[in-house]
């Protein structure tokens, strides 16, 4: 039978020969994630369970960056337990300040992640390693303690949406902009359950960081996972990215896994994406996307360049285009966090940084901080932020009153300046 | 698993409720389950806390428990000491979230004819709600035989325990 990508990653970790959608599994895991907010009710699981050991150290990573640096003495406890936990078991990818980075940005940058793989995380955003051809799905630390104990987790094989996006991508149009615009036709339960399966050609020649932004937001479409089959792109930037730290040990084995050419798909959508321009999104869903001219009335208080979705080092440089020899606006406080240690020391060897600096931005730390309202720059009542990261529900960033729009790095850059959201061509 | 026959009194919600609005991120440092519940909605509905009485029933539209990964959703949830949670359906991590800590769920199509204050009274075993101050019986879909074996067992840690030692496989 013909299969689709998904069905063939999942079938080699159950041990079978072919899987079909709907079906359970208790499928091998290559790799569990947990951070610092869901590992410590993971690790208490763990515990209860009375496991003496885990299942294999070299496949779990531990990565302490939503509320880290400690933000207060109750993340500092819970970034402790993961320490503790860490050495007692001989965790080998446990990453903490000096070490650490946005989670989504760092397993990939580590080479712990890589085609054919399957990773669960306890962290939604999980899917992100999609880009690189692995079947990657956010699941809850209850999962993550018994990965722990097991290797293994339970799934049920999921259908596929095929997403064939074609036409020519307009200058400040990527990633993130595809992305919204799907969730925007779809819904945020568009992909309910569902793989998100992103091909086409304005995919085959998607660079990579612009591939881990569309595969980040697949659950917010509702997605169990987003995929796209690995190619040449995707084999080079593994063959850059080759783990070092624990060599051979990961099991992190590549494969060359992709669809058949009549394999099931529950829907295709087609998309011309000549006619798309940057997407905005609107609070308090990422499905809101308005057109951005309708949009330059907003002003803002802040906003922040970073994430998971777009903090990598392609994200900053186009921030860093548009802000070279520009303020920000007075209004507006604008924070960029680099997501990873690597990212940052690029970002300073290239200069980005002072062009930062000196446009009156802040740059911080690897953090997710303020996506999630943690810390780093949190909206009190009434208070607008424009925000390259993935949600804008009520509250997200704060105060239950303040507001969050979602936008491309460029479109940030740009509204930064204008203290309103603007398009990037405004201000170039 | 524990008790079969739930009864209480309906907070109604509407659809797309999300994690953040569930448990918002700043309480994300607390892991106990009462601390937890107190902050448990309050986004929505701020004194959500307060008003729960033990054994009561949250009823929201689709796609309850949007966005984050957060496993404290649920734990609030239990832990100000609702009952069960009635949707019209579930967003995944947190549909297999509330079967992983053994948290009752139900997705029934109806929902939207069920209104806040009402009573109900729920079956787990038959998956039927009645609700009492309607006088109407609700049907929701069985769960798959997987997922009843994770609800028999109040979540995947006791699943787990009783696996066969060898081969894992189930």
């Amino acid at each position: 039978m013909p299969h689709t990508i998904t069905e063939k990653i999942l079938a080699l970790h159950a041990g079978k020969k072919e899987v079909y959608p709907g079906e359970f599994l208790w499928a091998k895991v290559d790799l569990a994630l947990g951070n610092d907010i869901t590992s410590p009710l993971a690790i208490e699981e763990f515990q209860k369970s009375g496991a003496k050991k885990v299942f294999d150290a070299n496949k779990i990573a531990l990565v302490c960056d939503h509320f880290i640096p400690a933000k207060d003495a109750r993340s500092a406890k819970n970034a402790k337990i993961l320490r503790d936990f860490a050495a007692k078991h001989r965790i080998k990818n446990f990453y903490d300040t000096g070490l650490m980075g946005v989670e989504h940005a760092l397993l990939p940058e580590l080479g712990l992640v890589v085609s054919g793989n399957l990773v669960i995380g306890a962290d939604s955003h999980t899917c992100t390693y999609g880009a690189l051809a692995v079947f990657s799905t956010g699941v809850g630390s209850t999962d993550l303690a018994m990965a722990m104990v097991t290797g293994r987790v339970w799934l049920r094989v999921p259908k596929t949406i095929k997403f064939i996006y074609r036409g020519k991508l307009s200058k400040w149009v990527g990633g993130k902009d595809l992305i919204l615009h799907t969730i925007a036709d779809i819904g945020v339960e568009g992909a309910h359950y569902k793989a998100m399966e992103f091909c086409g050609p304005v995919i085959k020649k998607l660079p990579m960081d612009d591939r881990f932004s569309m595969c980040n937001m697949a659950i917010e479409a509702g997605g169990k996972s987003g995929i796209i089959e690995p190619d040449e792109i995707t084999f080079r930037y593994l063959k850059e990215h080759q783990n070092t730290r624990t060599p051979e040990k990961t099991g992190a084995q590549v494969r060359n896994l992709t669809s058949d050419k009549d394999a099931k798909y529950s829907q295709i959508k087609e998309y011309d994406v000549s006619k798309w321009d940057v997407a905005v999104a609107c609070p308090h869903l990422p499905s809101n996307v308005k057109p951005i001219h309708e949009l330059k009335n907003i002003k803002l208080d802040q906003v922040v360049i970073g994430s998971c979705t777009n903090g990598r080092i392609s994200d900053l440089r186009i921030a860093a285009g548009i802000l070279k020899g520009k303020k920000v606006n007075r209004t507006t406080r604008t924070i960029i966090i680099p997501a990873t240690q690597r990212i940052y020391l690029e970002a300073a060897k290239q200069g980005l940084l002072e062009i930062f600096v000196k446009s009156g931005a802040v740059v911080s730390t690897p953090t997710c901080g303020p996506c999630l309202g943690g810390h780093c720059g949190v909206l009190t009542e009434g208070e607008v932020s424009l925000a390259t990261t993935n949600r804008n529900f009520l509250g997200r960033m704060g105060d239950p009153k303040s507001f969050v729009y979602l936008s491309n790095p460029s479109v940030a850059a740009a509204s930064a300046i204008k203290g309103r959201i603007a398009h990037p061509e405004e201000v170039i | 698993m524990n008790n079969l026959i739930l009864k209480g009194k309906v907070f109604k919600f509407g659809n797309d409720v999300n994690t953040d609005e569930i448990i918002a991120a700043r309480y994300l440092n607390l892991t106990d389950s009462k601390e937890l519940g107190a902050h448990c909605m309050e986004t929505l509905e701020p004194e959500f806390s307060k008003k729960v009485s033990p054994g009561d029933i949250i009823v929201a539209g689709r796609n309850f428990g949007c966005g984050s990964s957060r496993e404290h959703a649920p734990v609030a949830i239990k832990g100000v000491g609702v009952s069960c949670v009635i949707a019209q359906s579930f967003a995944r991590i947190f549909y297999r979230n509330a079967l992983n800590i053994g948290l009752p769920i139900l997705e029934v199509e109806e929902t939207n004819s069920i209104k806040n204050n009402d009573e109900l009274e729920i079956n787990l075993v038959k998956g039927q709600v009645k609700n009492i101050t309607q006088n109407k019986i609700y049907q929701s879909e069985a769960f798959p035989e997987f997922m009843q074996g994770l609800i028999k067992k109040s979540g995947l840690s006791n699943w787990v325990k009783d696996l066969p030692r060898k081969g894992g496989k189930k």
